[in-house]
Order: structure tokens, then C-alpha cells, then sequence
């Protein structure tokens, strides 16, 4: 079969041409992947720093309930319900889903697979600015007439339906459907691009099984991505209908809001719960999935060994993400479901700890007898696996119908997945910061402020969540914007005080990072190639890489990702791209 | 001590990827020597874009799989009602105009069989297209019949009908809001329309693109994808024409 050889077959914008020069189509509508996974990052960075503001205004005003805070004033109830309700937003959508996934998967899976690009790079640059549009139009929230809506991240109908419910829950509530569905629309666009690129993109010889878990764990998640946000999109849709069109998918007939008759008749508010929460409990995964992959990553790389079962860790994240979609019920428990389906779920979401356990085992198993280099990103590695222990220990409590129905809605729920799903991701993503930054950057970042910044951190997380499952099994709800006139609860209010100085404490400690992050990328160190000794592909090439990634050659892969401490071997690594075979041993 | 994995000798990396079975390969490309390292030739741009269409579906199929079940649980679903303390099924079935969307559908499907034509034809043309560029072969401007334009009308001609079948459903007043069932009614064929409406924009991209004198490996590559996504909307509007008419 004759292939066209004149300028008609001619390179599409895909991945090769040459580095674009302006400004706008370098920094701005670049194609680059590492460009977009960078622009992707610095949106999670600004995401998160809006949410840790929210999270401290809340910390405050719940100790000190009529202290005016700067910016915010003396917070009133339904204030808190907004910031709260954004806060859950912003964090799970833009900094949890954005940062591991979307800023680092960007980066480094094309070059970790040894690919130019991504597969359809267009594709790329339109999903991060539908992202960024979704962020804008999710922040414009605050600014319009009522405010930003106050139904919580999970944005339960009937509140989130009916426009007269609350003052944030007319046009705010619109804008906050609008900018979910972007987001969805954005994430599913990108999952393609991940799971296109990493089937087939792959360089010569990197066979699936010789990809780093990264790689693995980026796409795992870009397939929980896929089929999930069609779900919440879906019921984004039914929801914006009702509020705007109508119609009765959600909203259950004689209600009254308000004072004022609600003409909507016969919908289910748990339809809505059963749609969202098929999409919100995999999105959990896809919040942490990274995380894993960095996790162990770098616990191998630091502990100069093999990763401890290669196949055991990537089959165990298979199963997590299959058994993702089985438990949604598992939000449901105080739903009035049959005892039956949630045995069902109980059942499917107790067995989600067996991978777990065996991804854990895995790293201890990794670190065992290694000559272990406890450098920054090492130590948020390990960090990252103490939080997920810590907080995937209370999973199976609150996986049981019986234990769930006290602890429903209690703080003990919100140490749950803040330990798991929100700080055991922020260490990965930190980790993977510390790790990847003189690959980006071509500066090491300071060791010493980051170990500081690490122990702060640490020792802050667990001050902050541990307390909380207590207040959680002295019966104190979350969701309420005060407590301190609530008799039961006053005994508590020096552990709320004390997590308060904790949040504080740990919050400002982020800025050491911050400075750290912007400080290093002028001043840092300039960094060797390979500074940390690592084996995969991103350290064969120049730093930071060039804009086809290899420059112009295309790397044959001969190993898999996790060679150290080969016996025989003449260095303790040896790169996936060494054509010497291994010594025999 | 340390357990190692093992390293095996360089196989020949696997390129087509797993679960993409449902696309059968196109037997004319890729199947060529030219695989080279650099640019990617037209077999292996129209093979990456196929995948990328396979994945892509899914997400739509989600989208549709959520709203059928959002459709079955509500019609089942007796929800409490607070005026009458009881529960109650508020449901009422809608009077599909079945003649009209019978017709809509067979203009959908003969629409799927012009659309493969068109497939073909392109693809003969990019195969045809080294030989054709070449300076001493006359350059006769290819003029097969409109496949493409023939879809675009037919493709139209299905929309224009869906909207004839809402005007139908308000005269029998069947309105947006009248009742869950005529509320599924709009959603589930609006949604489809909507995204045929992409089909039909990306045939009209591939007809702009034979007047800007592109590469017809290049058109062949988004006419070829976009036949397989009308082909998707083809069986996706029969199943939603089977749930309302069956489950209505």
C-alpha cells in the first residue's frame, strides 16, 4: 500500500511541527502538553488557595461564632452553609480532580511512555479552558444577586432545586449547575486524550506492563473519569431542568417553600442522590488514584528497590475502580433503603479493603530493608501512605449500615474523607511537586524549607482530622454553622478550638511551600538530569524537556520502571531505555 | 532479596491497543510499511482517530444510560405527596406521533447507509490521492456523486421531522413540563438531536475542507470518524425510539 509522501500527507498539528514562538500560542492556547499540564496546575494552585480561605473563615466563625473576619465580616448561618458549600466544590472539582490528574497526568504521561504528545493535543488545549471557563463561572457565583448557593457539594434537590430555598439558590445555584456540567464536559474530553494516548502512543517496547504505575494509575482514573461525569452531567441536566423548565424529575409534589406553594409534583429527591452519588463515589477514586501511582512511584525510586508486586498493584487498582461503581449506596444508608441493598452495598464497599490492604502491604513491602533516602518527595510518600491508612481505617466502620446510621452526618464522617480522599491526595500531589519540579522547572526546590513544610504539614493533618472522629462519636453534626449555645456540645468546644489553632497553623505553613515553589524556580539549585536516580523516561531527556519531548529521537524502551539494586548491575538503577541486559543473578 | 521484574527481551510493541473490537479496520490503511517514528502517517492518524472516537462514545452512551434509568425509576417510582398524605404515581403516558417518527427513522437510516457510501468514497479518493498528485496523471475532479451532501440532507431532514413531532406533542398537549413522561419525551430526543447536530456540523466541516483543497487523507480521516459516530447515533435513536415506545 503506497502511503502519500508529498506536503498533502503532510503532518497534522498533532505533535511533531515545530515549537510554536508567540506568546499566545506558547503560554497561553498552547498545544504542548506539558504547557497545558502546567496551566492545569497553577488552576488548582489558585483553586486551592480560594478553598483553604473558605475552610479557615469556617474554622473561625465556628469557635468564635461573632468574630468578624477580614474579608468575610461576622459570618450569619446561611453565609456558612455558601462557603462550606464551596469550599467541598472547589476542592473535589478544581484542586483534587484538576491537579493529579489533569496537571501532572498531562505532563508527565506523554513522557513517561515515551510519547511526543498527547494523542489529540486541540483535544487538550479546549479541555483545560473549559475547565478554566468552569472555574470562572463557578467563582462568578459569589458575586451575583444571593450569593453563592448553600445546598453543599453533594447539592441535594429539593434545596438545590427550588430557586426560593435559600438565598443563594437562585441565580448562584444556576451558575454552580452550569459550571458542574462544563466541568464534566472538560474531564470527559480529557479522559479521552489520556485514554487514547497511553493505548496508543506508547514508544517501542514500553508494553503496558512496563509502564510506570503512574501511568497505570492516570489511566485507571481517566476511565472512572469517562463513565462517571456522564452520570453527573446527566443529572446536572434534569436538575437545571427542573429549576428553569419546569419539569418534576427531582422535586415531590405539595410542597411548600417559603410561604409559597411549590408547583412541582410527583419527583424523587433520592433519584437525584442515586445519580450523583454513582458518579460521586468514583470520583473519590479518581481523586486518590494518582496519588497511589506517585505514592508508588517514589516509594520504590527512594527505597533504591523494585516496586513490591508490579502486576499485584496494578490489578489492585483495577479492582478499586471497578468496585467504585458498585457502592454508591453507601452514601444512602439513612435514604430508608431496603436492608437489603444495603447489605449489597455494605458487602461490595467492605471488599474495596482488600486491594487496599494489598496496595499497603505493597508499599511497606517496598520500603522493608531498603536503603531508604528520605528526601522531601520521600517523605511526603510516606506521608501519603500514613494518611490513607488512617483514613481508610474508619472506611469500613462507616461502610456498615449500623455504625453509618449514628455516625451519618457527624464529624466522624468528615475526618473519613478529609484523611483519605482530601489530605492523602494533597500528598501525593505535594509529593509528586517535590519529585517533578526540577524536571519542570530545571531547579531543585529547597530541601530544608520543604522538610519543614513536610513535618508542619504532617503533624498539622493529624491534628486537625484525628480529633474529629471524636466529635464525630460524641454525636456533633456537621453542617451547622454554630454549636457553642448547644448544651451537649459545649464540653467539645476545646477540641474545636483546638483544631481551629491547628488549621491556622497548618494553613500558614502552606505558605512556606508557596514560597518555596516560586523562590526555587528562579533561585533553586539548578538540577542535574536524573537528580534523583530514577529509571523512567522523563529523566532521560533534557530539562525541562523540549517541546516534542525527546528531542527528536524517539526512545526504545528495554525494562521495566523499577529497576534498582540490580544484582550484578554496576549502579543500584538501571533506565528503562539501557539496552545492556540484565545481569544474570 | 529483593524480588525483580522481569525483564524480557524487547518485543514488538503492541500499537493497536485493547477493547476496540467494535471499529473493524479499515482494509486499505495502515496496514503499510511506513510506520515511521516521526510524523504519524495517515494509517496510524486514522486508526488513533477511531480509538479516540471508540472512547469517546462511551461517555455518551453513560450520559444516555443515566437518563434511561432516571426514566425507568421515575415511571415506577410512587413518590409521597404531601397534599394527599400518600404516595402517588403521577405518571401519564405520552401519544407518540408514531408515523412521524417512524418516517424520522427511516430518514435517519437510509441517512447511515448514504453516510457509508460516503465513507467509502472518501476513502477511495485518499487512497487514490498519491497517485492522482502525481503531475503526468490527469487530475479529472472526482465527480462521484454526493454521498456527503445527500447525508447532510437526509441528517437535516431527520432534525427538521423531530421538531414536526414536538410541534405534534404540543398540539396534543403534551408539553414540556405536562408530565414526567412528556418531560423524558423532550429530554431524551432533544439530547440526541443535539448531538446528531454535532454529526451534522463535523459533515459540513468535512464538505468545508474539500473547498479549502485539504489533504484528502485528511478529509477522509474526519469523514471516515464521523461515519462511525452517525452510525452510533443511528442504533442510539432506535433504542430510544424502542424505550419511549415500549416503556412509555
Amino acid at each position: 500500500m503506497t502511503q502519500s509522501q508529498g506536503p498533502a500527507g503532510a503532518a497534522p498539528a498533532t505533535v511533531h511541527g515545530h515549537a510554536p514562538t508567540g506568546f499566545i500560542r506558547k503560554y497561553i492556547f498552547s498545544l504542548d502538553h506539558k504547557v497545558i499540564g502546567i496551566q492545569y496546575y497553577f488552576l488548582a494552585l489558585s483553586a486551592v488557595c480560594v478553598g483553604m480561605i473558605l475552610s479557615l473563615a469556617m474554622r473561625i466563625h465556628m469557635v468564635w461564632p461573632d468574630a468578624s473576619i477580614p474579608f468575610f465580616g461576622a459570618i450569619k448561618p446561611e453565609q456558612y452553609l455558601t462557603l462550606m458549600t464551596m469550599h467541598g466544590t472547589i476542592m473535589v472539582f478544581f484542586v483534587l480532580t484538576t491537579a493529579p490528574q489533569s496537571g501532572f497526568g498531562n505532563y508527565f504521561l506523554p513522557i513517561q511512555i515515551g510519547a511526543p504528545d498527547m494523542a489529540f493535543p486541540t483535544l487538550n488545549m479546549l479541555s483545560f479552558w473549559t475547565t478554566f471557563l468552569s472555574f470562572a463561572v463557578m467563582i462568578s457565583a459569589f458575586f451575583v444577586a444571593g450569593g453563592a448557593p448553600l445546598s453543599g457539594w453533594t447539592n441535594y434537590p429539593t434545596l438545590s432545586a427550588i430557586p426560593l430555598a435559600g438565598p443563594g439558590e437562585g441565580l448562584g445555584e444556576d451558575l454552580w449547575l452550569i459550571s458542574i456540567a462544563l466541568f464534566c464536559v472538560a474531564s470527559m474530553m480529557g479522559a479521552l486524550n489520556f485514554i487514547t494516548t497511553t493505548l496508543d502512543l506508547r514508544a517501542k517496547g514500553m508494553t503496558l506492563m512496563r509502564m510506570p504505575l503512574t501511568c497505570w494509575s492516570w489511566f485507571i482514573t481517566a476511565i472512572l473519569g469517562l463513565l462517571a461525569f456522564g452520570v453527573l452531567l446527566a443529572g446536572g441536566i434534569l436538575l437545571l431542568m427542573d429549576r428553569n423548565l419546569g419539569t418534576s424529575f427531582f422535586v415531590p409534589g405539595g410542597l411548600v417553600v417559603s410561604g409559597v406553594p411549590v408547583q412541582h409534583s410527583g419527583g424523587s429527591p433520592l433519584l437525584w442522590q442515586h445519580l450523583f452519588w454513582f458518579f460521586g463515589h468514583p470520583e473519590v477514586y479518581i481523586a486518590i488514584l494518582p496519588g497511589m501511582g506517585v505514592a508508588s512511584q517514589l516509594l520504590s525510586t527512594f527505597s533504591r528497590k523494585p516496586i513490591f508486586g508490579y502486576k499485584a498493584m496494578v490489578y489492585a487498582m483495577m479492582s478499586i475502580g471497578i468496585l467504585g461503581f458498585m457502592v454508591w449506596g453507601h452514601h444512602m444508608f439513612m435514604s430508608g433503603m431496603s436492608p437489603y441493598s444495603a447489605f449489597a452495598f455494605s458487602f461490595m464497599t467492605m471488599a474495596i479493603g482488600v486491594p487496599s490492604a494489598i496496595k499497603t502491604f505493597n508499599w511497606l513491602g517496598t520500603m522493608w530493608k531498603g536503603k531508604i533516602r528520605f528526601t522531601v518527595p520521600m517523605l511526603f510518600a510516606i506521608g501519603f501512605v500514613s494518611l490513607f491508612v488512617s483514613g481508610g481505617l474508619s472506611g469500613p466502620f462507616l461502610a456498615q449500615p449500623a455504625i453509618d446510621i449514628p455516625l451519618h452526618d457527624t464529624y466522624f464522617v468528615v475526618a473519613h474523607f478529609h484523611l483519605i480522599m482530601g489530605v492523602a491526595a494533597i500528598f501525593g500531589i505535594f509529593a509528586a511537586t517535590y519529585y517533578w519540579f526540577p524536571k519542570m522547572y530545571g531547579r531543585m526546590m529547597n530541601d530544608t524549607l520543604g522538610k519543614i513544610h513536610f513535618v508542619i504539614t504532617f503533624i498539622g493533618a493529624y491534628c486537625i482530622f484525628m480529633p474529629m472522629h471524636y466529635l464525630g462519636m460524641a454525636g456533633n453534626p456537621r453542617r451547622y454553622s454554630q454549636f457553642t449555645e448547644v448544651k451537649y456540645l459545649a464540653p467539645l468546644l476545646p477540641i474545636h478550638k483546638f483544631i481551629t489553632y491547628a488549621a491556622i497553623i497548618t494553613v500558614s505553613a502552606q505558605l512556606i511551600f508557596l514560597f518555596n515553589f516560586f523562590w526555587s524556580m528562579k533561585k533553586g539549585k539548578k538540577a542535574a538530569q536524573n537528580p534523583w536516580e530514577a529509571t523512567t523516561l522523563e529523566w532521560t531527556t533534557a530539562t525541562p524537556p523540549p517541546h516534542d519531548n525527546f528531542g527528536g529521537v524517539t526512545p526504545v524502551v528495554y525494562h521495566g520502571p523499577y529497576e534498582y539494586s540490580v544484582p550484578g548491575a554496576d549502579k543500584d538503577y538501571i533506565m528503562q531505555t539501557d539496552p545492556a541486559p540484565v545481569p544474570a543473578h | 532479596m529483593a524480588t525483580l521484574t522481569p525483564t524480557l527481551t524487547v518485543k514488538q510493541p503492541k500499537r493497536r491497543g485493547g477493547g476496540t473490537g467494535d471499529i473493524p479496520h479499515y482494509p486499505g490503511g495502515g496496514g503499510g510499511g511506513g510506520r515511521g517514528d516521526e510524523s504519524p502517517d495517515y494509517g496510524e492518524r486514522l486508526r488513533r482517530c477511531r480509538l479516540g472516537l471508540a472512547v469517546g462514545i462511551a461517555p455518551i452512551v453513560m450520559l444516555f444510560v443515566a437518563f434511561s434509568s432516571a426514566y425507568l425509576v421515575r415511571q415506577g417510582l410512587a413518590s409521597w405527596d404531601l397534599r394527599t398524605n400518600s404516595y402517588i404515581n403521577d405518571w401519564a403516558p405520552v401519544r407518540l406521533p408514531v408515523l412521524l417518527l417512524v418516517i424520522n427513522t427511516c430518514f435517519l437510516l437510509i441517512s447511515s447507509v448514504t453516510m457509508e457510501f460516503a465513507r467509502r468514497q472518501a476513502a477511495r479518493l485518499a487512497a487514490l490521492a498519491p497517485v492522482t498528485a502525481m503531475p503526468g496523471i490527469a487530475d479529472d475532479e472526482p465527480s462521484g456523486f454526493p454521498w456527503l451532501g445527500l447525508t447532510v440532507v437526509l441528517g437535516l431532514a431527520f432534525l427538521v421531522g423531530q421538531v414536526l413531532a414536538w410541534r405534534q406533542m404540543e398540539a396534543h398537549g403534551f408539553f414540556l413540563s405536562s408530565n414526567p413522561s412528556s418531560s423524558f419525551f423532550y429530554l431524551l430526543t432533544g439530547m440526541h438531536a443535539l448531538h446528531l447536530l454535532g454529526g451534522v456540523v463535523a459533515l459540513l466541516y468535512a464538505s468545508v475542507t474539500f473547498w479549502m483543497n485539504r489533504p484528502p487523507e485528511s478529509r477522509h480521516i474526519v469523514i471516515d470518524v464521523t461515519a462511525w459516530y452517525w452510525h452510533f447515533m443511528a442504533l442510539l435513536w432506535l433504542y430510544i425510539f424502542a424505550l419511549l415506545e415500549i416503556a412509555h
